[in-house]
């Protein structure tokens, strides 16, 4: 596993997303209660916490699909409350699911097809007549969507319906798919959940091949702390939906709180 | 010497996206189309043409459409009859009012009225799935053929509530009313068959086809996605309505020649889903399979027994019927949702390793 990916290695600019104060309940349930922290350019954080912790309803408020009753999330620069989860899309959001949430029906290829909608152009029109523009379109984000097929090692399932697939596999097409979008911010809730050793590690090293060779800017939930110590820069911390920590690997690791709410019950 | 071999990937993906990447799939529907265009008008009764291939055209349009519908973009409809009336009640009107209109421009034009129709009824679909909107489109198949029958205006005040298709012409040849051969109305359907089916090809092999499986997939992914869930509905409502109504239009013209509304009932509705079903919910060849199968399977009942020197009684032949279409669509939905189109792919891949059984 790699290891020690420091802000060294990288350029890490400045904060492109910024949460501050959101507040979520559901009827009785608080899932999250004024949360505060940054996510600055390029860098891999990570949002971990305890089971009902708030982390995948954290993710769920960043993308436009959980409206927070309070506080405010700015993303690059541009402050916003109420967000319809594709114009999230819109802005270069994209993200992966605790429980896959791949399209079942259709092939590996189609599901990372989907990907690239929004660079695609041609309107239906267009493609009723497949021919010129929008074969030529079809063509380029095919020849791309290769790529990322290639990057993850799943050419031999390019053409199975994904339904099928062993979960590990899902999970990694599921990434194609969010890779596809060319993301600025790359959501990923519990991308290694499941998976066995070398499952993980082919997944680690995805994950850092992605912000390493495309800058993109990683939020991951992740309960592997071990994962969690080597790939990220700075770690969120939520129980009960509160922010518990923030910090680098080793302050929340040596964070007293921590050990007691997180790390300790964990362990006991 | 990257460039080159990317140029290399671009060719081979476009052989890959082709919409038959093996040759003998070429050759094989090269071979029916063949037989489609040149033998069947040269050797076939009219019987046969009218009776069969006929109905098996416009059925095979209407099943596309609903197919682009249910087994793509995952919306149940049993509005289909409705949107059919659609098509065939303002080829009519627009026929009449306009005589010197050219009549494939008059079906398009029906056509994109049965689309707008079509949007308005999907609208319920951004807030209902499954059963509910299935409701809702019934009641779009009860509303349609209410006003068709009530609203004289429509059958242009005809005391006998009746539409007759008058006669018109495309490029000197008469292909509607009552002078039409049926080898002349045969190669119209056809002609416009050929060119609808390639085109929902291409559409669900694309981005527009992509929407609609992720939105029957999983409709909240497909939203994280960057889809829009109401445009890309209402575009499968509109698109699957408008071949509804090209198919209404060709009933009229191109099959029965005169028609009530009847003709565009509920059992129309639910006939047209049972050859999706039967077919293949989210497959082109399985809509032309399953309409094939439910305009034969009357044809071959009522007279296979006769063939064979038998007395089958008429009813019995009814009950027949619909105890296979019953049996059929109870396997085909519990066994093999993707219908006789996964059958014929499954035999063709054995044929492929055949004679190895693996
Ligand atoms: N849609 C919802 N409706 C009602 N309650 C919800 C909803 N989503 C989340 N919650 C509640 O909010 C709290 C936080 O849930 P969340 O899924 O964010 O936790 P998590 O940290 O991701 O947990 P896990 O590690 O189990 O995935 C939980 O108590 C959960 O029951
Ligand atoms: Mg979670």
């Amino acid at each position: 596993m790699a290891n020690g990916n420091g802000g060294n290695r990288r350029r890490i600019g400045g904060v492109i997303l910024n949460v501050e104060d959101v507040s979520l309940s559901f009827g009785g349930v608080q899932a999250l209660e004024q949360v505060t922290f940054s996510v600055r350019e390029g860098e891999i954080r990570a949002i971990i916490g305890p089971n009902g912790a708030g982390k995948s309803s954290m993710l769920n408020c960043i993308n436009g699909f959980y409206h927070p009753q309070g506080g405010t999330i700015t993303y690059k620069g541009n402050k916003r409350k109420q967000m319809r989860p594709h114009e999230a899309a819109a802005q270069g959001i994209a993200r992966t699911f605790q429980n896959i949430a791949l399209f079942k029906g259709m092939t590996t290829l189609d599901n990372i097809m989907t990907g690239r909608n929004l660079k695609m152009r041609r309107n239906f029109l267009w493609q009723a007549l497949y021919i010129g523009p929008a074969r030529r379109e079809e063509m380029e984000h095919r020849a791309f969507v290769e790529q990322i097929i290639d990057f993850l090692e799943i050419q031999a399932i390019r053409k199975q319906p994904v339904g099928k697939l062993p979960y590990g596999l899902q999970k990694r097409v599921e990434l194609g798919r969010a890779l596809a979008a060319e993301p600025d911010l790359l959501l990923l809730d519990e991308p290694m959940a499941g998976m066995n050793t070398e499952e993980k590690e082919d997944m680690c090293r995805f994950v850092l091949d992605v912000n390493d060779e495309f800058g993109t800017t990683i939020v991951l939930i992740e309960h592997d702390m071990g994962v969690v110590m080597d790939i990220s820069d700075r770690v969120v911390v939520l129980d009960y939906g509160k922010l518990l920590a923030d910090g680098t690997p080793d302050d929340v690791r040596g964070n007293k709180q921590v050990i007691d709410a997180y790390l300790g019950a964990v362990h006991d | 010497m990257l460039y080159r071999e990317s140029g290399q990937f671009k060719t081979s993906y476009e052989a890959d996206q082709a919409i038959l990447p093996i040759p003998q799939d070429r050759w094989f529907l090269m071979a029916v189309l063949l037989i489609a265009y040149l033998v069947i008008p040269a050797v076939s009764s009219e019987y046969m043409l009218q009776a069969v291939l006929i109905p098996f055209l416009v059925f095979a349009m209407a099943a596309i459409g609903l197919n682009l519908l249910l087994g793509y973009a995952g919306q149940l409809s049993l509005g289909t009859g409705g949107f059919m009336a659609v098509g065939a009640y303002m080829t009519y009107k627009m026929t009449t009012a306009w005589p010197d209109m050219d009549i494939i421009v008059v079906f398009l034009l029906s056509g994109l009225c049965a689309a707008g129709v079509g949007i308005i009824f999907g609208i319920p679909s951004l807030r209902i799935k499954g059963f509910y909107l299935a409701v809702a489109t019934l009641a779009a198949q009860f509303f349609l053929s209410w006003m068709f029958n009530k609203v004289e205006w429509f059958y242009n005040y005809n005391p006998s509530g009746t539409i007759t298709a008058p006669p018109r012409t495309v490029f000197g040849h008469v292909v509607t009313g009552p002078e039409a051969t049926a080898e002349t109305r045969y190669m119209v359907a056809l002609i416009l068959v050929t060119v609808f089916a390639l085109i929902a090809k291409n559409l669900v092999r694309g981005r527009v086809g992509r929407s609609w499986m992720a939105i029957r997939d999983m409709d909240i992914a497909a939203e994280i996605i960057g889809f829009k869930p109401y445009q890309t509905k209402l575009l499968a409502f509109a698109i699957s309505s408008f071949y509804c109504g090209i198919a209404g239009a060709m009933t009229l013209f191109l099959w029965l020649g005169s028609v009530e509304t009847e003709a565009f009932a509920i059992n129309i509705s639910f006939q047209v889903l049972f050859m999706v079903i039967i077919g293949g919910l989210g497959s082109i060849l399985g809509s032309f399979l399953g309409a094939a199968f439910i305009t034969l399977v009357p044809v071959l009942l009522t007279n296979a027994p006769q063939l064979a020197g038998l007395q089958m009684a008429t009813d019995l032949q009814k009950h027949l019927e619909v105890m296979i279409f019953g049996g059929l669509i109870i396997f085909f939905l519990i066994v093999e949702p993707h219908g006789f189109a996964r059958l014929w792919q499954i035999t063709k891949e054995k044929l492929r390793r055949w004679p190895f059984p693996y």
